[in-house]
């Protein structure tokens, strides 16, 4: 039996909870933001606390702070554009679905497609699809796409060391390049003069030690880092100084105007760190390729 | 200047801005929580809510207060979240399961703001406000309170009382996060941080095609996730998504405002007990522990060792252009030292070395400088920890601001230290033991273990951040998570105050010759020391399996 005493105070301590928690949700739930609401109706904050929004010919194209994509409805990126960061969110750029990728540094094996299955993709690796983007961009705009650690044809150079002994040890039985698909041909023939052989779908690597392969690419690759990488929003409304400068020729020669053109425009929107030291140089996308339209109206 | 020494000086500015302030806020701290007058709109609410603002009231009943304050707010936001879907203004959003409520309701009263839904899909505008961002400043001012509480027993002799529970959350609330709050969220909005009340709107986007823009009251609820240590973002992407951290220097102002009330409270409790290098001491400690941690957060993430950053040339998956890899790097250090959890960068990514630093951090106990209030008090447990190891050494009676450490004293503060580790290491070996959790993990092997173990570590630290790869929606996560961010709150809660309580009864000791002075350089590095290997001791075997066996590959 639980005294009538404390039986009593303890639905009081509840009651006063209860009665503290309203007049707290009334202050600061409700009171507060609708005070900051109404305080942002001010001229001058007023587009800011609406989103930032961007018009053309009288309609909103999209907000200055969010990131779009550039591409037609396949997919495939518009020449006449400059091309976002690669984006984790929803289908790529979906505000509604805000997010990052979540893969791991060390997420460098694939799973490889069935061929069995119809429209299977597998499941690729955070290094193969940075292997991917990487070799897609420098074939676009016309550089070496070519990475550490990627092979010739686009994912990730990962090697399956099978050992005669248990803890990888004794001679090396089998060596398989796990993220090449048969009948893809290895990035590597030999490893330790044992022939390596392509991947097959749904076979068990898992025994093999994984040894990823540096390969002979450039430690400073053509193709800038935030090319092959999403952004942690996946809304990242802005590209590195460098990943701008790649796409000038491409967005010039679509437009018919010279590269000089373009890069006038891009150093309007180039954004240094803010006061020298603050975060980092970037180029604000939707912003140079509104000015584009404006400026170059492209026709097909 | 190069990327790494652009963070240098962001770091350094950020450290002088904490320098700069500390006092000030400190000093304000303590005066409002020591003052004998009340205002007249507290006077209000103590009327309204039918509590006796001048009633002192015994560890027990302070104790008591807290909970039964705690349950209604898991109890109220738990019935507002399942009634969101009648309510969601202004877009109709699906009724959120009964685990998820359950987990969500612990996580934001817990101060832990662990999220295993995203904000933008799943929650409308009313329940962010009115559910929410409220439990964003109470389950902050329950922390401070608490800390204050614990600070009483120091300043305290020959009494059982600790104060009032309802004068000091009030007091809290109105005359120190509100008020900041209020500056900071129109300075937010200046930014371009949004804050409205639209409907999504669905644009036509340049490229042809279409994007749907969220809208809501983001500006106003931002400043308290920081403020208040508590890292729930209105949207999945939290602090990277642009229209929560909209610019660099926003970026700068969210570092800052989620560490200067923690960095601060030193000064509260040394002005509290009256002697403020004791409070210096305690800074000391967290700031070594601070810079040693961003120092090697910063070389890791700088040196990009690994598979994929090797690849890429530099840590940049998972951070946006606009923050940079240094600059993001100091946002996660600073996230995960206190008890924030928000995220301007994506851990998960992080090299593997960089993820086991975020971890230690938490591990930490986050005590350098920790969450609000929690941080506080958790660097207290070990302060007296401390004192007693030394006493045990040179064999005396160890004592600690002239109260003298028993047995009473070091079992609670024993029980304090024991409850994390316990729901961590119990926890993630459960989830690994069962094959339907395993298969949660985004990657295999030992990055895997990593995601389970910071999942646990950042429930019981009450953290909230994530390696954002594991789904974590299922009944058994939502269900266990939300019972270990319970209990990894209110247990320490009951030890604090006890301790509280049967410090304050004592009559103080004067010191003498062989009192260990706690102000001097000697007890800052010993102090350091014990908080490190208590660490190291409990969780390196963990940590060991998981990003480190990842790192050293």
């Amino acid at each position: 039996m639980i005294p009538m005493r404390t039986l009593l105070n303890s639905l009081r301590q509840l009651a006063a909870s209860l009665r503290m928690l309203l007049i707290f949700t009334v202050v600061l739930g409700v009171a507060y933001p609708l005070l900051i609401t109404l305080i942002a109706q001010v001229p001058g904050l007023k587009s800011r606390a609406d989103g930032s929004l961007i018009k053309a010919d009288g309609k909103i194209v999209g907000s200055k702070l969010i990131g779009q994509s550039f591409t037609d409805d396949k997919g495939n990126p518009r020449p006449q554009y400059f091309q976002s960061r690669p984006s984790a969110a929803g289908s790529g750029y979906d505000p509604t679905a805000s997010s990052a990728s979540n893969l791991g540094p060390e997420s460098i094996q694939d799973v490889l497609p069935d061929p069995a299955v119809k429209d299977d993709t597998g499941t690729h690796s955070l290094l193969t699809q940075v292997c991917a983007r990487s070799l897609e961009i420098g074939k676009r705009y016309s550089v070496d796409g070519s990475r550490p650690f990627c092979t010739p044809d686009g994912v990730g150079a990962v090697l399956a060391v099978f050992y005669a002994g248990p803890g990888y040890h004794g001679s090396i039985t089998r060596v398989v390049s796990v993220n090449q698909a048969c009948p893809a041909k290895p990035f590597l023939t030999r490893y330790r003069g044992v022939p390596v052989q392509c991947g097959k779908s749904g076979a068990d690597y898992s025994r093999g030690k994984i040894v990823p392969i540096r390969g002979a690419a450039p430690a400073h690759p053509a193709v800038p880092a935030d090319a092959v990488t999403a952004s942690g929003s996946g809304l990242d409304p802005e590209i590195s100084p460098a990943f701008a400068t790649l796409q000038e020729a491409l967005v010039a020669k679509t437009r018919r105007i010279t590269i000089a053109q373009v890069e006038a425009l891009v150093q309007r929107y180039r954004k240094g760190r803010d006061l020298g030291f603050l975060g980092e140089a970037r180029v604000n996308v939707l912003q140079v390729n509104l000015a584009l339209d404006r400026a170059y109206p492209y026709r097909a | 200047m190069s990327s790494t020494w652009a963070g240098i000086v962001f770091l350094a500015t950020l450290v002088l801005a904490l320098v700069l302030v500390h006092k000030p806020l400190g000093d304000y701290l303590a005066r409002v929580l020591t003052a004998t007058r009340h205002l007249r709109a507290e006077k209000v609410v103590y009327k309204l809510g039918g509590v006796d603002p001048d009633a002192d009231q015994t560890w027990g009943r302070y104790l008591r207060s807290v909970l039964a304050f705690s349950a209604m707010g898991v109890l109220f936001l738990y019935g507002f979240l399942r009634l969101q879907h009648k309510v969601g203004h202004p877009y109709p959003m699906p009724q959120m399961s009964r685990s998820q409520s359950f987990d969500t309701a612990a996580s934001f009263v817990t101060n832990t703001n662990w999220q295993s839904y995203s904000g933008e899909n799943t929650l409308g505008y009313l329940v962010q406000m009115a559910g929410l961002a409220v439990q964003n400043f109470l389950s902050a001012a329950v922390g401070i309170a608490v800390a204050i509480a614990l600070v009483r027993g120091f300043a305290r002799h020959r009494t059982d009382r600790l104060g009032n529970f309802w004068v000091d959350l009030t007091r809290i609330c109105l005359r120190i996060l509100l008020p900041i709050s209020v500056v900071f969220a129109i300075v937010f909005v200046g930014a371009g941080m949004i804050e409205n009340l639209h409907h999504y709107s669905t644009i036509h986007t340049l490229a042809g095609g279409s994007q749907t823009l969220p809208g809501g009251p983001v500006a106003s609820q931002e400043v308290i996730k920081e403020l208040g240590t508590n890292g729930g973002g209105f949207f999945n992407a939290n602090s990277a998504h642009p229209f929560e951290n909209p610019t660099i220097w926003t970026n700068w102002l969210e570092i800052f405002l989620l560490l200067c009330i923690s960095f601060s409270l030193p000064r509260t409790f040394g002005t509290i007990v009256g002697d403020r290098r004791q409070g210096r001491a305690i800074v000391a400690v967290m700031a070594v522990l601070a810079i040693l941690s961003v120092g090697l957060q910063l070389g890791a993430q700088s040196a990009h060792h690994g598979t994929v950053p090797s690849a890429v040339g530099t840590s940049s998956e998972g951070t946006e252009t606009r923050f940079g890899v240094p600059d993001s790097a100091v946002f996660a250090t600073g996230t995960t030292l206190t008890s924030t959890g928000a995220v301007d960068s994506f851990h998960d990514s992080y090299t593997s070395l960089g993820g086991a630093v975020l971890l230690l951090n938490m591990m930490l106990g986050e005590v350098a400088p920790g969450g609000t209030g929690s941080g506080m008090y958790g660097i207290l447990i070990l302060a007296v920890i401390t004192v007693f190891v030394a006493g045990l050494m040179v064999g005396r009676t160890p004592e600690y601001l002239g109260k003298k450490l028993g047995g009473r004293e070091v079992k609670f503060a024993s029980l304090y230290l024991l409850t994390t580790p316990a729901l961590v290491l119990t926890g993630t070996a459960v989830a690994m033991a069962l094959p339907g959790e395993r298969a949660g993990m985004l990657n295999s092997g030992s990055h895997g273990l990593s995601e389970v173990l910071y999942s646990f570590t950042s429930a019981a630290n009450n953290n909230g951040s994530a390696f954002a790869g594991i789904s974590v929606n299922t009944v058994w996560y939502n269900t266990v998570l939300g019972i270990v961010m319970l209990l990894g709150r209110f247990l320490p809660i009951v030890f604090v105050l006890g301790l509280a309580g049967s410090l304050a009864r004592q009559k103080p000791v004067p010191a003498s010759e062989g009192t260990l002075p706690t102000h001097r350089l000697l007890f800052v590095g010993m102090l350091t020391g014990v908080t490190l290997i208590v660490v190291a001791l409990t969780y390196f075997p963990a940590l060991a399996l998981g990003p480190l066996a990842e790192g050293l590959h």
